[in-house]
């Protein structure tokens, strides 16, 4: 090595030695607290989002059409949809397209960020194996990658919003945020959880198909709240019920914040509550949404110290 | 100064099962019954202190539990009990290149690379040109990193993780692959690192590796701490404990060895100059006894031996018509290779023995590697390399040493 090389190390020395003494100490033991985990998560922010530009980078790289793959998939679902149900079907829900997206791309947000999250640590089973990194970040990357998506195709929706001669209330335009915020705590949480499971169990994935699927049909986005609640209602049961299902008061407050209150064979469609009705719902979902965050990144931490040895 | 890395009654325990049980169906159809698995320790109250800016070896011989511990320091696993505390930044040349996407392109990947090691996106921008310099792959930064050749994947994964400035850097015996070219480079970085005051910690079967750029060697045998001490020590320890190892595996021949139907090698011993002392100092005398079984007659047969260094390269070899000699071999007897003088420098070298007719065509036995002689050095003697050579220095400029400074 020649002389100049050295007095280049030594250059940099001194600036490495500047960030040691503010380096923390890292302690690895057999368990650590999700407070820890949390702060550990935070500054490894760039990283995730690296991460997630990975993910899209990867998946439009060789296509020519690239983000526009992403706009066409909630297009083609408003053409068959509103043939099936409102021309073959005759469900005379007015303004059907904005019905169906306002709801269907919260739950696609949903369904698909659970489906990359699953395999995202099996997945990346060479990295997992060979450098530290909270990961955590993996499934929270599907997450995020996600996010961009159902950005993209709110453009969609902001367009046959745009074109349709509907009423829009912006009063309730607001709700939109906080619905966004407990469903991403709520996709998380399962995420972080489906991840972890699936490393020592594969077969996660197949049975998060199979619940997705259910679950979608649970979830009012192509029929009406007004439907099931009429039925509970004709048998004097609460139309509360419904909202076990943390997707229906997402979904629900979705489709009031965007498409707004409608009559259908005469009915209201959605819930005839007020704002705050919307929004205390809101609050015992996210509450449930934090807890569950909570207790998977628990379990997380739990089964992360095997997973270099299980993959 | 601090210490850089402290492991403090780390144990490490895995669960080995015969197959694994990774579908719900078989847990369901398992439930209730005992499991199969049992438990294996990869590590037992493993302790020592790393302090910051040394250079520490993690001896063992495969399975000893090296590379777990590697990980452990690492975060990639998680203790069973005991806990690690590190201070710094580390990089890790664990797998090189480990997180590359192929469908990216170098660029991208250096940045994707670099921000998993927990760099960010303007550190990166500072040292792009350094590690795509480092990496000699300039014309080829984006392309996609598919395309790329193996020795290309590596030079920018060792690039990148390199450049990262660490403060703790943790390798993974990946010095032993690549080009020599390529491995001298490592091997230069590593001594610069070791200059700026990087703590260095790195797993290594080769003593000679660890005698070369180890300020503290810990040896490992089985999940055990057998010794944390000066590498000199830590070397002798690890050698005395392979030798009493190998002592136990000799007895069992393997049956796959090639060859041997008209004259078989049956034992090989080295004869070191002690008995009770399992090696040889610099110019000692050394005896290679070769036992042989001879099916029928044979009337000019050639017995050969080499001595290797650690990359393979032939150090020595005589055979016994070289020595002037024709062997007449009948039934079984004893070939012993008496070597004078020793004038080798500390190091492990592996002995191939080899049994032939005079004239070639066939290889009767051979028996590569099986045995190793080992040469230590003389108390003083400080002479680095394969052969050891007599030198005095000449000179009015030249003042007697204190031993202590040598040190």
């Amino acid at each position: 090595m020649t002389a100049m090389g050295d007095g280049e190390m030594a250059g940099r020395y001194c600036s490495s030695v500047v960030t040691a003494a503010a380096a923390p100490t890292n302690v690895i033991a057999p368990r650590r607290s999700v407070y820890r985990h949390m702060v550990e998560l935070w500054s490894y922010r760039e990283l995730l989002g690296n991460l997630i530009r990975k993910e899209l980078k990867v998946k439009y790289k060789k296509s020519s059409l690239g983000f526009l793959w992403s706009l066409l998939n909630p297009a083609m679902y408003i053409v068959v949809f509103t043939i099936v149900f409102q021309v073959v079907l005759k469900a005379n829900v007015p303004y059907f397209p904005i019905f169906l997206l306002s709801g269907l791309l919260a739950w696609t947000l949903f369904a698909t960020s659970l489906g990359g999250a699953t395999g995202s640590i099996t997945g990346n089973h060479t990295l997992v194996n060979k450098v530290y990194f909270p990961r955590e970040i993996l499934p929270l990357a599907a997450v995020g990658a996600n996010c961009v998506h159902f950005v993209l195709q709110g453009i969609v929706l902001i367009g046959a919003i745009a074109l349709s001669p509907v009423d829009f209330d912006l009063r309730w335009l607001w709700l939109v945020i906080p619905t966004m915020l407990v469903l991403l705590i709520f996709a998380s949480a399962l995420a972080i959880f489906l991840s972890a499971v699936n490393v020592y169990a594969r077969d996660t994935q197949h049975i998060l198909e199979l619940a997705l699927l259910a679950w979608q049909w649970l979830t009012p986005m192509i029929y009406a709240w007004r439907l099931p609640a009429d039925k509970l209602k004709e048998h004097g049961i609460t139309t509360s019920l419904l909202l076990l299902n943390p997707m229906v008061t997402i979904v629900v407050t979705m489709q009031r914040a965007l498409y707004g209150q409608h009559l259908q064979d005469g009915k209201q469609m959605l819930p005839t509550g007020g704002q705050w009705w919307y929004l205390r719902n809101l609050g015992i979902t996210g509450a449930g949404a934090v807890i569950l965050f909570i207790l998977a990144m628990r379990l997380f931490s739990r089964l992360e110290g095997n997973f270099a040895e299980e993959l | 100064m601090g210490n850089a890395i402290e492991v403090d009654a780390v144990s490490k325990k895995f669960r080995l099962s015969n197959d694994r049980t990774n579908s719900l169906k078989e847990r369901a159809i398992r439930i209730g019954r005992r499991s199969p698995r049992t438990d294996f320790w990869a590590l037992r109250d493993i302790a020592f202190d790393v302090p910051q800016g040394s250079t520490i070896g993690l001896l063992g011989h495969n399975g000893s539990g090296k590379s777990t511990l590697l990980k452990l320091i690492g975060g990639i696993l998680r203790p069973t009990s005991g806990e690690i505390r590190r201070t710094g930044r580390l990089a890790s040349l664990l797998e090189l290149g480990a997180g590359f996407h192929p469908d990216l392109t170098g660029r991208e990947n250096i940045y994707l690379n670099a921000s998993i090691l927990g760099l960010s996106k303007r550190d990166v921008d500072l040292r792009f040109d350094d590690i795509v310099a480092f990496a000699e792959l300039e014309k080829f930064i984006d392309q996609q990193v598919k395309h790329y050749s193996s020795g290309m994947y590596v030079r920018l994964g060792f690039s990148v993780a390199t450049n990262v400035d660490p403060e703790i850097l943790l390798i993974d015996e990946v010095l032993a692959v690549g080009d020599e070219n390529f491995q001298r480079k490592c091997l230069d970085r590593i001594k610069q690192f070791q200059r700026s005051g990087v703590t260095i910690a790195f797993v290594t079967h080769s003593p000679d590796l660890v005698r070369q750029i180890c300020d503290m060697a810990v040896v490992l045998d089985e999940g055990r701490q057998v010794i944390h001490t000066e590498p000199k020590l830590a070397v002798r320890a690890f050698r005395e404990h392979l030798l009493e190892r190998a002592g136990l595996i000799a007895d069992q021949a393997d049956p796959d060895r090639p060859h041997g139907e008209v004259v078989r090698i049956t034992g090989v011993t080295i004869e070191y100059p002690e008995a009770g002392r399992p090696y040889v100092r610099n110019g000692e005398p050394v005896t290679i006894r070769v036992a042989y079984d001879a099916k029928e007659r044979v009337e000019d047969a050639v017995l050969a031996f080499a001595l290797h260094a650690n990359d393979g390269h032939v150090v020595f070899g005589q055979n016994s018509w070289g020595l002037g000699k024709r062997l007449v071999l009948d039934g079984s007897g004893e070939v012993a290779f008496k070597m004078e003088a020793v004038r080798l420098l500390e190091g492990t070298y592996p002995l191939t023995i080899n049994v032939h007719p005079r004239l070639g065509g066939e290889m009767w036995d051979s028996r590569e590697q099986e045995e190793h002689l080992d040469v230590l050095n003389e108390e003083g003697n400080f002479a680095w390399g394969v052969a050891d050579v007599p030198v005095t220095l000449v000179s009015d400029a030249a003042r007697e040493a204190h031993e202590v400074d040598r040190r």
